[in-house]
């Protein structure tokens, strides 16, 4: 992997110039906290590799900020992710159009605490005060609906601004991060096992996914070569995993319609795909299943072949009631040309995963850049174009089939064999990646030599995605909006962390 | 063919047996449990243990079961010095004393009704929440309801460590509930802070912030066990 050092005054262009030759941000990571040093971390979408640029910015000013040019006008994909920092370390990004209430809220923190930073204190000043949100319609008439953090059911925390002139939502602010856990910033100076429990548990319904891209930048860095039932079975329980997760939201789109009796169904065949999990390695969502050097434990091959029959069956059912809903024009009246991204916010915002195959963005990290044993599988991510609810769900439908494809041909080649490698703690940076259920999810990790973790930059798909969100929910009937949230699939634990 | 039909065509799929007698495998990961006396290799699990549930004492070894977090180094798939794993799902504690079933079999006449806070939950608790409804569980037939409304909740369920930022949120709920109420944490979140708490960003589970009544173990507990949790505070765990 390059790694190119830069002056802050040549940054924009650098980034920009990777931009146009097809390359798109990952993520920005701030790798030094006390003399904090940037690194910008780029993906090509035409083939393997990656790129860093790596820049120092300026001493602090005279007000003990500093200063560094904004991305974000020329790359809008960068625009949480320097909302994200000036908040945690407080840098400032000059030409940023919005800074400020992001990850910490200001009814909360001070200004300025920037608790990643090194040496700030981790006992915050915490206030309380009033906040109200920003205004921006100005129409005659108009006013902002709050819905949130504390809504419905059993729905995650999160506070949502409607903006609206009577029965139409003109636009939907997100306000996020009530359920920020600060794992980027737990994780320095836990053992590197540890740290790893913190990262299966940022998003518990994507674990093993998260869990198994900390394992592998781990494993490089200790230089461990991974046994090979050890890469075919995470794959595997990886697919599973993706399966689980897309019947929950197809589920929770049924339900966002009020159809009880394929929303029950759907439920019913996840709850058979949790206890698979449970019977076959323990633990319903994969926790533990995955550590450094390969898995936990060993899975039964009978068991596990019994259980890939089982699955075809699950998701030969699911298929069956996704044919039905198909039939059903009352239903898909309801998720048909509404909450719509274009293919080209669809790129410019860097969303990821199948809401982004669904805009006709069909970028994969098992296919572009390979890991595990998916280069021993043959499968072709599917994409739509129309961008609208009904293409998602359309796009989650094929890809269970998809997963449960590559399952059945890594299963049959499975060998038996060790399943873990012994270790040293030795120290170094490693920089990994995984397709997550929700799409691409990229770890910066740094290890001492005592086997501590000193570094984690954790950019996961849920992430990216939501900075989309507010171009999916512009003008839309009020009683579309549940609708329009399922079908995007948006975990709110996994972006907050 | 409508939905309704194909629904009563595809038959009841509700487990018969109670809710403690329910055992279909994969339906609960266990829960190391307390041991005395205990073997030496037993004891020095108490240095793998990321949570410090696993106390060494006495010649024996006591598990703070609420600080589990289930990250299986323990289990008896993985250690051969594992400590026993309890296969049921009577895994609810009262947080202060012991749960007074009898008393609270008048406060609420066997049915309530539950309002959840996510107060900084990974998704797998309340994923677990949300199979209640799944016909298999079907909390409904046991007279639980989960309903958004503060005014006719009975019981404030709590998932999460409870983050800075939910706090309010989780007090203005709490102060919402009209009286008599209960609070149930749910998860190691919840109970002890589990992975995340206490920390600059969260406290060490509901407990920090509202009066706690019962706390259930598990990262995450699975349904049965939340199933049994509820039914313990409707005064009637025989269902
Ligand atoms: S499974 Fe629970 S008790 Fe056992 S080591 Fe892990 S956290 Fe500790
Ligand atoms: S207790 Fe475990 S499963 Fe529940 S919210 Fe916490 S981390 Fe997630």
């Amino acid at each position: 992997m390059t790694i190119r050092t830069l002056a802050p005054d040549q940054l924009v262009a650098a980034c920009n110039e990777l931009r146009l030759a097809g390359w798109r941000l990952a993520t920005i990571a701030v790798t030094d906290s006390e003399l904090p040093e940037l690194r910008y971390v780029f993906w090509n979408t035409n083939g393997p590799g990656w790129q860093q640029l790596r820049v120092a910015p300026p001493s602090p000013m005279p007000e003990g900020v500093r200063r560094i040019p904004s991305l974000t006008p020329t790359i809008v994909a960068a625009d949480w992710l320097e909302r994200e920092i000036e908040d945690l370390f407080a840098i400032d990004f000059e030409g940023h159009p919005r800074l400020g209430d992001f990850v910490l809220h200001d009814s909360r923190w001070e200004e300025g605490v920037g608790p990643m930073r090194a040496g700030a204190r981790t006992q915050q000043a915490l206030v309380e005060r009033a906040w109200r949100p920003r205004r921006v319609l100005r129409d005659e008439g108009a006013f902002v609906m709050p819905v949130g953090p504390v809504y419905s059911g059993e729905a995650e925390s999160a506070l949502f601004l409607l903006e609206t002139v009577g029965e139409d939502v003109v636009r939907t602010v997100p306000r996020l991060f009530y359920k920020y856990r600060g794992i980027e910033k737990l994780a320095q100076q836990r053992s590197v096992d540890d740290a790893l429990l913190l990262v299966e548990r940022a998003n518990g319904t994507s674990a093993f996914a998260h869990a198994w891209t900390y394992c592998m930048a781990a494993e490089e860095i200790l230089q461990l070569a991974v046994p090979d039932r050890a890469l075919r079975l995470r794959t595997i329980f990886a697919e599973v995993e993706r399966i689980r997760r897309h019947i929950a939201v197809l589920r929770a789109i049924v339900d966002s319609t009020a159809l009880w009796v394929p929303a029950a169904r759907l439920l019913e065949l996840e709850e058979h795909l949790l206890r698979m999990c449970g019977d076959l390695t323990g633990h319903r969502y994969l926790f533990g299943f995955t550590v450094i050097g390969g898995l936990q434990r060993d899975v039964n091959d009978e068991a596990l072949t019994r259980g890939v029959a089982r699955m075809k069956a699950i998701v030969g059912s699911v298929r069956s009631i996704v044919v039905q809903l198909e039939r059903t024009s009352s239903f898909l009246d309801r998720i048909q040309r509404v909450g719509i991204l274009s293919p080209e916010r669809a790129h410019e915002f860097g969303v990821v995963g199948p809401f982004a195959r669904a805009s006709r963005v069909a970028y994969d990290l098992r296919r572009i850049q390979p890991y595990g044993a998916y280069q021993d599988a043959a499968f072709e991510p599917p994409t739509a174009s129309e961008g609208d609810g009904y293409a998602r769900l359309r796009v989650l439908a094929e890809e269970i089939a998809i997963s449960l494809s590559i399952v059945e041909q890594l299963e049959r080649d499975l060998r038996p064999g060790p399943v873990r490698v012994e270790w040293t703690p030795s120290a170094g940076e490693a920089l990994a990646w995984c397709e997550a259920p929700a799409g691409a999810t990229v770890q910066l990790l740094r290890l001492n030599d005592e086997g501590r973790c000193t570094l984690l930059r954790f950019t996961p798909p849920s992430f990216r995605n939501w900075q989309s969100f507010r171009w999916v929910t512009e003008d839309f009937a009020f009683q579309d909006f549940p609708i329009i949230l399922a079908t995007c699939g948006l975990s709110v634990a996994e972006n907050d962390r | 063919m409508s939905w309704f039909v194909r629904g009563i065509l595809g038959g009841i799929h509700t487990m018969r047996r109670a809710v403690r007698a329910e055992s279909a495998p994969g339906t609960t990961p266990g829960l190391p449990t307390s041991v005395s006396p205990a073997t030496a290799e037993q004891r020095a699990l108490e240095a793998i243990c990321p949570t410090n549930a696993i106390v060494a004492e006495d010649g024996g070894v006591r598990v703070r079961e609420e600080r589990c977090v289930h990250c299986m180094r323990c289990s008896p798939a993985v250690t051969a010095a594992s400590l026993p794993w309890r296969d049921d799902v009577a895994w609810v504690r009262g947080a202060r004393r012991e749960i007074d079933e009898a008393a609270l079999r008048g406060a609420f006449r066997r049915s309530i009704h539950v309002r959840v806070v996510d107060a900084g939950d990974c998704g797998s608790c309340l994923s677990e929440l949300t199979h209640l409804n799944d016909p298999l569980y079907n909390m409904h037939r046991l007279g639980i309801f989960v309903t958004p409304t503060p005014r006719q909740a009975d019981v404030l369920v709590v998932v999460g460590p409870v983050t800075e930022q939910m706090r309010s949120a989780l007090l203005e709920a709490y102060d919402a509930m009209p009286e008599p109420k209960r609070v149930l944490a749910i998860g190691a979140c919840a109970s002890s802070g589990g992975v995340f708490g206490p920390s600059f960003t969260s406290a060490a589970g509901a407990g920090d912030v509202v009066p706690v009544d019962a706390v259930l173990p598990g990262c995450p507990p699975p349904p049965l066990a939340i199933l049994d949790a509820l039914l313990a505070l409707t005064g009637d765990r025989t269902r």
